[in-house]
């Protein structure tokens, strides 16, 4: 059931997209208090701040994740926390990417299999969705590694494949959270690197979370998270 | 690190003799580097003469510690402006900043407001050099590199002092 009202209505909007007032509690602990985020098409915004101040909570919650207590989430001005989980699960597959800390590979498949698999989830045939995977191999600079499995990939293979398998399906946003987390300085502004050249060649919007600020020095604009809402450092800058 | 500017932001706590400026600048911001008073005077002479600061009625006794110096409003507003300013994001910045949030702290003014501002100029300068090692050579990669370090160190040290911030101002306050 949908009831829609005005406010439930598209608006005009120039962010791809928003948190609105975000408030959501994990039982008695309240992770976010009012957070409010506006991420314009193609930005890279880097989301800094202590740990436990509710990044991740905040990423979970504008990908559809996790549902707010109040607060909107909005998609290109259309309100999207309102969504049923099957339509919600439908935006996860086809219009957002994901990349986490620790790849999060499937080891029982091999490292092209892992790349396809948002594609063969959202229905694209066997041999396409391999095949477009491949793709990636070369863009990233992994070739060879195709038939690996993803325990035999050392850390930053790992994490290049686990972006290959992010922006595959051509995602309108890429989430990452602490995409370099794991890996030493080189490698991981190697993958950044490669994040930041791919998602600007395809118009990707990234929301970054990251601790460090080398990694948050790639994106075009930071906020800092503290106790559960959002301050912006910088000043929005025309695009 | 500028001795004036913070014998200026002392003096805005309260109206003070050079003994007592000397006390807390060496506690808080001299420790390696104690002020000698004759340095502690001639400052208060020139920011005397140039009218940031003025001398009180001589009081009874020795020495020429018998006047209290008090801010005046052009030195009020000097030191507001250079508190405001964020310092030019470059390396070994960790004294003019622990400076600012020190005399912020003490004069019950807003260290966060001021630290997030510092955060943004380092994090832009951060940007700049992030984006020339995306398009120069190797050597300037490493130059680069080197000089994003060196600012990650500062933010690292503005992130720990912005957490801190509490248990530092009860600190300050007694
Ligand atoms: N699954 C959970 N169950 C209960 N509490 C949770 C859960 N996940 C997070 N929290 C709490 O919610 C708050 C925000 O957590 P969140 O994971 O969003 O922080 P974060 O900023 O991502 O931290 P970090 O930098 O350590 O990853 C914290 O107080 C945390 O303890
Ligand atoms: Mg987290």
């Amino acid at each position: 059931m949908s009831v829609v009202t005005v406010a439930d209505e598209i608006r005009p909007t120039a962010a791809m997209i928003e948190a609105i007032e975000v408030f959501f509690d994990f039982g008695q602990t309240p992770a976010l208090r009012g957070a409010s985020v506006s991420i314009r098409e193609g930005e890279i915004l880097a989301v800094m701040g202590p740990s436990g101040s509710g990044k991740s909570t905040l990423l979970h919650c504008l990908a559809g994740i996790l549902v707010p207590k109040s607060g909107e989430i909005r998609l290109s001005g259309t309100r999207i926390d309102t969504y049923p989980e099957s339509e919600r699960s439908s935006l996860r597959r086809d219009t957002f990417g994901f990349v986490f800390q620790f790849g999060q590979l499937v080891p029982e498949l091999t490292a092209e299999e892992n790349v396809a698999l948002p594609l063969l989830l959202g229905g694209v045939r066997r041999n396409d969705a391999l095949a477009r995977a491949r793709e990636w191999f070369g863009r990233l600079g992994i070739d060879g590694l195709e038939r690996r499995r993803s325990g035999e990939l050392s850390g930053g293979q790992a994490q290049r494949v686990a972006l290959a398998r992010g922006l595959v399906a051509r995602p309108k946003v890429l989430f990452a959270d602490e995409p370099t987390g794991s890996l030493d300085s080189l490698t991981g502004e190697l993958v950044m690197e490669l994040l930041v050249t791919a998602a600007r060649q395809d118009g990707t919007t990234v929301v970054l979370v990251t601790h460090e600020p080398r990694v948050a020095a790639y994106a075009d604009r930071e906020v800092v998270v503290r106790d559960g809402r959002v301050s912006s450092l910088t000043p929005d800058l025309a695009p | 690190m500028s001795v004036p500017l913070t014998l200026l932001g002392l003096l805005e706590r309260e109206p003070s003799h050079g003994y007592d400026l000397k006390r807390d600048y060496d506690t808080y911001f001299g420790r390696d580097k104690p002020l000698a008073f004759g340095q502690v005077y001639a400052t208060l002479a020139r920011l005397s003469r140039d009218g940031k600061v003025v001398p009180g009625e001589a009081e009874p006794g020795d020495g020429p510690d018998r006047k209290r110096y008090a801010i005046t409003p052009e030195g009020k507003e000097e030191f507001e402006a250079w508190l405001a300013e964020p310092v030019t994001p470059e390396p070994h910045l960790q004294t003019v900043l622990f400076s600012k949030v020190v005399l912020a702290l003490m004069l019950g003014r807003s260290a966060e407001q001021y630290l997030d501002t510092q955060r943004a100029a380092h994090l832009r300068r951060m940007r700049e050099l992030t984006e020339l090692k995306r398009t120069d050579s190797l050597i300037d990669v490493l130059l680069a590199d080197h000089g994003l370090f060196h600012l990650e160190a500062d933010l690292r040290w503005i992130d720990m002092t912005a957490a801190r911030l509490p248990s530092l101002a009860r600190a300050v306050a007694s």
